[in-house]
């Protein structure tokens, strides 16, 4: 069974390493600020003891307010897991810096996001919708589409 | 009229009875010539052809061939795509209708039974496989997607029935119809085949 890792703990960690990166943390994950989020991506996926080498999923949320993109990481060499989120406060063109050059895994599901909720990734090879076609308007999974 | 009282046979006094009369005297001719069946057109052929040969019309012959081997094209985007394969497998077995043979290429295949979801994104693709099919061709629209889109007839990615993009000749209903209600659709394609005739044929 994966060990889910305290998000706390790991909140204490990244804080000594980068300060004032945690916008809030809990038992279950941890909420990163936008501008610190591949930074922090790099810091689990390259130090020793965390090594999280494997992005199992990730998904994004319309809170009304704002949007929060989750990112379950896995460490398949320590059997371990660890929920990450980012928000976006924009509506109209919400951006987040792309996984793509940590996890190839991240390419066609930040394009998924992009096609059904609008968010851009920076730095993604090929932005382009994934399901819908291009010209399509508007982002279906929005809460306020149509 | 008189009847002659000895006999009891009319006698034919007016104009109308001789009419009667005559007409009389033509049935009983007729019925006098044919004691015997007329011959069978095929009387020609020798004992060993005539056990071997049919005649029949242009449209039955057509019409019995095309209804008898009906090969599918695979157009299966979604789960209605199980029930089909249950319909071709033993238990069911649509090769009981000549129609196991389901085709990779639109060029060898006469039917398409849509099976499943259809999305915008995939429209044009299942209007090119019809499109590549040889004439005749039909349409199955299975199940309450290929119908009307069924439950996601109101989601932003989903054709509203397979008929805005192909044209339908039996709409099998069910989500998804088992088996036996796709073989009953064949079954009404199959009769709906046997009833066209290449004269008057428009398709």
């Amino acid at each position: 069974m994966t060990a889910a890792l305290s998000g706390k703990e790991i909140a204490d960690k990244l804080e000594k390493q980068l300060p004032g990166s945690i916008v809030e943390s809990s038992q279950e994950s941890l909420v990163i600020k936008s501008e610190f989020l591949l930074s922090v991506a790099t810091f689990l996926k390259d130090t020793p003891g965390l090594d999280f080498n494997y992005l199992a999923a990730i998904t994004a949320v319309d809170y009304y307010d704002y949007f929060e993109v989750v990112y379950q990481l896995t460490s398949l060499e320590h059997n371990h897991s660890l929920v990450v989120k980012a928000r976006c406060y924009e509506r109209d063109n919400p951006t987040l810096p792309s996984m793509v050059s940590l996890w190839r895994g991240a390419d066609l599901q930040e394009r998924e996001i992009y096609d059904l909720m609008g968010i851009s990734f920076d730095g993604h090879p090929n932005l382009k919708r994934l399901f819908l076609w291009q010209g399509f308007k508007g982002h279906p999974l929005r809460k306020d589409y149509r | 009229m008189e009847v002659d009282k000895q006999t009891g046979i009319y006698v034919p006094s007016t104009e109308l009875d001789k009419l009667d009369k005559t007409e009389s005297n033509q049935i009983e001719a007729l019925k006098e010539r044919s004691q015997q069946p007329i011959p069978d057109p095929d009387r020609w052929l020798d004992e060993e052809l005539s056990r071997n040969i049919l005649l029949t019309s242009v449209d039955a012959m057509l019409n019995w061939a095309r209804r008898s081997s009906l090969w599918p094209v695979v157009c299966f985007p979604a789960c209605c795509a199980f029930e089909f394969i249950a319909t071709a497998a033993s238990r069911f077995d649509i090769s009981r209708f000549g129609m196991e043979v389901i085709r990779a290429s639109p060029r060898q295949a006469d039917l398409m039974i849509t099976a499943g979801t259809l999305t915008w994104k995939m429209a044009p693709q299942v209007r090119r496989i019809y499109d590549q099919m040889a004439e005749p061709k039909w349409v199955i629209a299975m199940g309450a997607c290929g119908i009307g889109g069924g439950i996601f007839r109101s989601s932003y990615n989903v054709v509203p029935g397979y008929n805005r993009i192909v044209p339908v000749d039996v709409y099998v209903p069910g989500c998804p119809p088992r088996p036996e209600a796709l073989l009953y659709g064949i079954r009404m394609l199959q009769r709906k085949i046997s009833e066209e005739s290449i004269v008057t044929e428009s398709r």
